[in-house]
């Protein structure tokens, strides 16, 4: 896994949160990172508990409570990043990079009731800029490859294929510069 | 039930011969284990085949282990169809940093090439 490629130029430079606008459909959002809050993190857990399994990708997010706490547990630990898409005291999106050796993670999911607002698109670029604010170099993400939308939503952010050998496609980013190469 | 579990020790492949090992001590399933050269894996052959002999005698079954050279997906498949196995088992897969599943190419082979029944062991 460590051998996977990734675009030779760095990235454009992201906004980092806190980003407010207005969604398509009227409604005010606004991206923060995570503070490591009780509350934040029990709004989290509705959001998952609520989401359409349809929606799952490679088995995440888990169904059912316990699942869902033990999972985010995991990636909200203090050596992960984490963007929260806020619609009143409500999440309407989240988006993580979880470590995964010299590089990170990403994933993103965006509640059903909140799809196809614009909102994915602010809240993945809200997380790549709290990213580079915060030193991340690298960052991979796996995507299936019948997912249109999500796939040019990545291409378009600077996202290339890295492997396109298994039944998901691989796409990664450089962020920052390197400090060991080039 | 005659089942072929294959594996080539990676954490997930040897989950799938502790889980099946257990289940054919219960089932009385007639049961092979074949150990496959899985490039993604850090365990040598050697340990691997000695991972399942144990595993074997400490359920008190009684077990075929057995090496398997060549493309591990398509000798599965063959070993599978040519001596009558009713399932094939295999991990389930990698799990990411993320919790993100992700099936290896020999699950992937084995799936859309088997006749057989497959199981993958979560």
């Amino acid at each position: 896994m460590n051998d996977r490629r990734y675009p030779e130029t760095t990235a454009d430079r992201f906004e980092s949160p806190p980003i407010a606008f207005t969604d398509r459909t009227g409604r005010e959002v606004e991206i923060r990172a995570y503070d490591g809050s009780a509350e934040a993190e029990e709004a989290l857990v509705s959001m998952y508990t609520a989401f359409d399994p349809s929606d799952r990708a490679q088995g995440i997010p888990p169904g059912g409570e316990s699942r869902v706490r033990t999972w985010l547990e995991a990636i909200l630990a203090d050596d992960c990043l984490n963007v929260i898409a806020w619609c009143d005291d409500e999440v309407a999106g989240h988006a993580t990079l979880v470590p995964d050796g010299d590089a990170y993670e990403l994933a993103i999911f965006v509640h059903q009731t909140y799809q196809e607002a614009g909102i994915g698109t602010r809240l993945i670029r809200g997380l790549l800029g709290h990213g580079q604010a915060e030193g991340v170099e690298k960052v991979w993400l796996t995507v299936e490859r019948w997912n249109r939308a999500a796939v040019s939503l990545y291409e378009k952010i600077g996202f290339e294929t890295s492997n396109a050998e298994s039944f998901e496609l691989e796409m990664a980013l450089r962020l920052n510069e390197s400090s060991d190469e080039e | 039930m005659k089942v072929l579990c294959g594996i080539g020790g990676s954490d997930d492949s040897l989950r799938a011969l502790e889980r099946t090992v257990d289940r054919a001590a219960v089932a009385g399933d007639e049961l092979t284990v074949a150990v496959v050269e899985n490039p993604d894996s850090d365990v040598a052959v050697e340990e691997v085949a000695k991972r399942a002999e144990e595993a074997i005698d400490e359920a008190g079954i009684d077990a075929e282990v057995r090496r398997v050279e060549g493309d591990p997906g398509s000798r599965l498949v063959d070993i599978a169809e040519r001596e009558g196995f009713d399932e094939i088992v295999l991990g389930g897969g990698r799990t990411s940093p993320m919790g993100k599943i992700t099936i290896g190419p020999i699950a992937e082979f084995v799936l859309l090439n088997s006749m057989t029944s497959v199981t993958l062991v979560r």
